[in-house]
């Protein structure tokens, strides 16, 4: 599976080298990552008075993976699964023409649908906000949910649209030069959210 | 610079294997309630049909619309071709309506190529003459795919009119890409000159390939493009070339029985063994439009093509 280039997923800065200054630094270490998921998982469980009817939809790529210890966890402290599944955008995507046709991903729904259910959107970073809208008219033609909302991992502001989100790892205060790219250790190799300068190798 | 699909040959390994992993992606659409998706809005399609075609040319309008795409359906009945319209003012005609994509089946050979020079949108190739038709060798590896897995090694046996068949050679381009290793077999009559440069082994012995055999393709008899005796009788063909229940059971356990379509009962497959678990027949037409979904959205998706070649 490719993941889709996203305009709120920046390539990954590294350190610039030679100069000996870090040109990114991280602003999220694994154990942070971990408290966040966490809390995360219990503000669902308290908004939704317990979690019955939740169902978790990560978006293409690393919200996959969100969604999938989100439910991890929610499992871990309800005692009953919870049901998720990925849900890709890109057919659905207001830049489709910016760029060169792109490989899809998967959607799976749950067995149980979204029909009347409380649909959580997962994504690693909200950014423009472009991408959840896509997520939004996603749904729209999959079913009818009771109520969506969206978990963040990491907030970085400059907003397009007017889409907040419910749930929010960390707020980080960015510059539209900067870049935020979040690593997991499903996808990269470590669990780590680095904060680095646009366009650095 | 736009890019057309005008043969098989047109695309690469990775080109043909990203085509066929968004058909699977696509193909949940058509098992949901709302079967559409808003990719190609504003984006107009033309179906330039000038053979006549039930399958194809439905199959290719179904995939348009489930993009939302704008379509138009132009046949050669009807139209301006009738009182004696050259193909390259009927593409200029398309040309002035703005087309960015132009779906042609036409009768002669070579006819989408000449197209791709006199229009803008992207060609995509259904059906020329005798030549080739690669949505469908793409809508039969698909279909193999989701039978048989990986096409690396497998063998594949296309059987019949070998010489009028634009199937039969886009699918031996196709597979031979894709690492399957095709034999053709029929009469020697039904063989096209040039056959010893295609990547394929060549048999006129059916019960010979059959117990090595992934996959049987069966093709039609095309009686309308015979202008001589090509053999002797119908049912001298079909004892020697059709597929019957006898040579069913030679074929091992996993193996499939496709076909193209249209098909004639009796000629060239049984009507028991067209209906029966192993004929993929019905699944090829449901595939078709989820492959043709997954072409028109590469071709005409982005800013420029994803797949196809650039003459």
């Amino acid at each position: 599976m490719t993941a889709a280039h996203r305009p709120d997923e920046p390539g990954v800065a590294r350190a610039a080298e030679g100069d000996g200054i870090p040109l990114t630094k991280p602003v999220l270490e694994a154990p942070d990552i971990r408290r966040a998921l966490t809390r995360i998982a219990h503000e669902i469980l308290e908004r939704t008075k317990g979690g019955a009817d939740v169902v978790l939809l990560g978006i293409q790529t690393r919200g996959v993976t969100l969604a999938r210890r989100l439910a991890d966890r929610l499992e871990e402290v309800e005692g009953r699964p919870v049901p998720w599944g990925p849900l890709d955008v890109t057919m659905y995507r207001d830049d489709l023409r910016l760029k060169p046709a792109r490989a899809i991903g998967r959607t799976e729904l749950p067995a149980e649908g979204i029909d009347d259910r409380i649909v959580v959107l997962v994504d690693d970073v909200l950014f423009s906000g472009r991408t959840v809208r896509s997520a939004l008219d996603a749904l729209n033609d999959l079913g009818r949910p009771r109520a969506v909302q969206l978990a963040v991992l990491v907030d970085r502001g400059h907003r397009e649209l007017p889409i907040r989100a419910d749930y929010v790892g960390k707020n980080l205060p960015t510059s539209k030069s900067e870049t935020v790219k979040v690593h997991l250790a499903e996808n990269d190799d470590r669990d780590v959210v680095l904060l680095g300068p646009k366009g650095a190798e | 610079m736009n890019r057309h699909l005008i043969s098989a040959a047109d695309l690469s390994k990775d080109d043909a294997l990203l085509i066929l992993d968004t058909a699977e992606e696509l193909a949940q659409v058509s098992g949901r309630s709302i079967k559409k998706l808003p990719t190609l809005r504003g984006r107009t399609v033309v179906n330039l049909f000038f053979e006549d075609s039930t399958r194809t040319r439905i199959s290719f309008e179904a995939a348009a619309k489930r993009l939302s795409a704008d379509v138009i359906n132009f046949s050669a009945k009807g139209s301006s071709v009738s009182k004696g319209e050259s193909l390259k003012d009927t593409a200029l005609t398309l040309e002035a309506m703005g087309a960015d994509g132009v779906v042609i089946r036409h009768g002669a050979s070579g006819a989408p190529h000449r197209l791709s020079g006199w229009v803008q949108g992207s060609v995509v190739n259904a059906g020329d003459g005798t030549h080739e038709h690669p949505t469908q060798a793409l809508l039969d590896a698909f279909t193999m795919r989701r039978r048989l897995g990986n096409l690396d090694g497998r063998k594949v046996t296309i059987v019949g009119d070998i010489l009028h068949s634009r199937v039969a050679r886009s699918n031996v381009l196709l597979l031979h890409t894709l690492g399957a290793e095709v034999t053709l077999v029929a009469p020697p009559t039904l063989f096209p000159v040039a056959v010893d440069s295609w990547p394929c082994d060549v048999s006129y012995d059916l019960d010979a390939e059959l117990p090595k055999s992934d996959v049987v393709m069966m093709l039609r008899v095309q009686a309308e493009r015979m202008n001589a005796a090509y053999f002797p009788t119908a049912r001298e063909y079909s004892r020697r070339y059709g597929l019957d229940g006898r040579r069913v059971d030679m074929l091992p356990e996993h193996a499939i029985v496709m076909h193209p379509g249209p098909m004639v009962r009796g000629m060239e497959i049984t009507p028991e063994i067209a209906d029966s678990p192993r004929s993929t027949i019905v699944e090829q037409v449901a595939n078709g439009v989820t492959t043709r979904m997954a072409v028109l959205y590469l071709l005409l998706g982005g800013s420029e093509s994803a797949i196809g070649g650039t003459e």
